[in-house]
């Protein structure tokens, strides 16, 4: 019983003239590998040469700091709450007076740490923070450990430094 | 004969010079089919080592040395050692028939461009070619190991299976030439009287026949990777296997040379008369020698770009294309060229040649064969 009409009758005869002497055949292949011969390569040499991942690619965290430069984070640990991987821990601690230059809120992260091992760069963090401190940078891959004393990432290396600030495409 | 004669000097150093040329192109053979196979493929290609890579070979024969020269038990070490060894040699000795140049004088001194000018010439290149095939036969017997037999017998059938149709497409030349000297047979074709011109038939078959003597894709069926694991080097390592695929890479070379001397007027080339008048005899002399190694060079362009493009044969269409396909070709050109030679019109003869094979298979075609439903 025929289910549709699209059945395709799909006996073969013998090949034609040409196709058994192959050489044409073979001509025609020939001209396509001569034409990606002069064709420009697709390669991307990787360690020097990188592409761009786009805006929204989530690579590494980066703690803001504001105009003034003081940093933006309050240590309020929604960040922590909602990592999947358990990857972030802080410690958090009292402004003293004098310092509101360096700290933006009352309350700030004394120690904030990413452990780059269990973090799946999932940017849960960054939906969850509402003080908009924390940000998964869309330039910066985290690059290759060479041994596990490397893997946690302190404040050191996570919040943003005045000279080479963080913009997104979005933000400018 | 004097061993210190200006002669022997001289022929000695042009055939030190050969040596180092075919050593040096099949050295960078290695190089350039993985740059072409990159470009082909869309990518860059070795780039290292060196500015472009330039010193890739370098660095692959340095590793080829360091590596461990593995004998498995229970081979046949002498056989084992005497494989490689024997396919270098004989990929080395077909070079000494191949004319690179007409007769220089130089500090009174003339002499061939050529290792020796037998009277048997492409005799010698056909014995030698043949001989090749131990090589592969002895290291594939010796390795104890059912792969490599396999893809030695592979080797040594094709081999004899195609060189029928190589002879036979060769008599044709000989016709023209009434002698084996590859001198004569260049000499013949002097002044752009290029074979090929006469034998577009005859060059097409050995075309096809010189890519399965050099076990080339898309006819490479001893060193079949999914059947045959490495095929007759399976169990080489080390320099054993660099020989193995060096003596493959100056077999391109050699036969582009065969090739260019046999069809494409070997050191002959446009405006030669022109360089001479100007520039003296020995500077055109030396130019025709560098045309003849860029033809050499183009077959080998030639020989890489095929293997890129085309997957292999399976081994009974092998067989099938080689026994029932080109030897009735060959004989059928040796056939017509001799009958232009009789009417003394070999040119339009050619040409008739293949127009009236394409009619009569297209007739056949239209009479015999079942065709596709469209």
């Amino acid at each position: 019983m025929k289910l549709s009409n699209r059945t395709k009758v799909m006996e073969q005869g013998e090949m034609t003239l040409a196709e058994r002497m192959y050489l044409p055949a073979i001509v025609g292949g020939m001209a396509t590998t001569l034409k990606h011969f002069f064709s420009k390569p697709v390669t991307i040499r990787y360690p020097e040469q990188k592409r761009y991942l786009g805006p929204i690619f989530r690579g590494q965290h980066i703690l803001k700091k504001d105009e003034q430069g003081a940093e933006r984070c309050t240590a309020c640990g929604l960040c922590a709450v909602a990592c999947p991987a358990e990857a972030i821990s802080m410690v958090a601690a009292e402004r003293k007076p004098g310092e509101e230059k360096l700290y933006r809120e009352e309350k700030y992260a004394k120690v904030y740490e990413v452990n780059m091992l269990r973090c799946i760069f999932c940017g849960l963090c960054e939906e969850a923070c509402p003080k908009e401190a924390i940000f998964l940078r869309h330039d910066t891959m985290v690059p290759v450990f060479n041994s596990r004393d490397e893997v946690i990432y302190g404040k050191d290396k996570l919040v943003e430094k005045m000279d080479q600030r963080y913009l997104r495409d979005g933000w400018k | 004969m004097n061993l210190l004669s200006d002669f022997f000097l001289a022929k000695a150093a042009f055939i030190g010079i050969v040596f180092a040329i075919t050593l040096g192109i099949a050295a960078y053979s290695t190089y350039f089919e993985r740059k072409i196979a990159a470009f082909m493929q869309d990518r860059i290609g070795p780039d290292r080592a060196g500015p472009f890579g330039i010193l890739q070979p370098l660095a692959d024969a340095v590793k080829m040395f360091m590596k461990e020269d593995f004998i498995p038990a229970n081979s046949n070490k002498w056989l084992f050692i005497a494989g490689p060894c024997l396919s270098m040699l004989t990929a080395l000795m077909t070079s000494a028939v191949v004319p690179f140049g007409d007769t220089v004088t130089i500090g009174g001194i003339t002499f061939d461009l050529q290792g020796i000018d037998v009277n048997i010439g492409i005799l010698w290149v056909f014995g030698i070619v043949s001989l090749g095939v131990y090589g592969i036969l002895i290291g594939g017997w010796a390795s104890n190991n059912k792969y490599s037999l396999l893809g030695a017998i592979r080797a040594a059938s094709q081999n004899i299976s195609y060189e029928l149709a190589m002879g036979l497409a060769i008599i044709a030349i000989l016709l023209f030439t009434g002698s084996l000297s590859t001198k004569a047979i260049v000499e013949g074709q002097q002044n752009g009287h290029w074979n090929i011109f006469y034998q577009p038939l005859g060059f097409i078959i050995f075309l096809i026949c010189a890519f399965a003597e050099c076990n080339r894709t898309p006819f490479d069926l001893p060193e079949c990777e999914t059947e045959l694991i490495g095929g007759y080097h399976t169990e080489y390592s080390s320099m054993k296997l660099g020989f193995y695929l060096f003596a493959e890479y100056i077999n391109m070379f050699i036969s582009g040379a065969v090739m260019a001397t046999l069809y494409f007027g070997g050191y002959d080339y446009p405006g030669i008369d022109f360089v001479t008048a100007q520039f003296g005899n020995n500077i055109a002399v030396f130019v025709g020698m560098g045309a003849l190694i860029g033809k050499a060079l183009l077959f080998v362009f030639v020989f890489m770009w095929v293997r890129w493009t085309l997957p292999r044969f399976r081994y009974d269409q092998l067989m099938g294309l080689g026994w029932a396909g080109l030897i009735p070709l060959s004989m059928y050109n040796v056939v017509v060229t001799a009958f232009g030679i009789l009417i003394g019109k070999p040119f339009t003869a050619g040409i008739v040649g293949v127009v009236v094979l394409i009619g009569g298979l297209l007739i056949h075609d239209q009479l015999f064969v079942k065709k596709k439903i469209a």
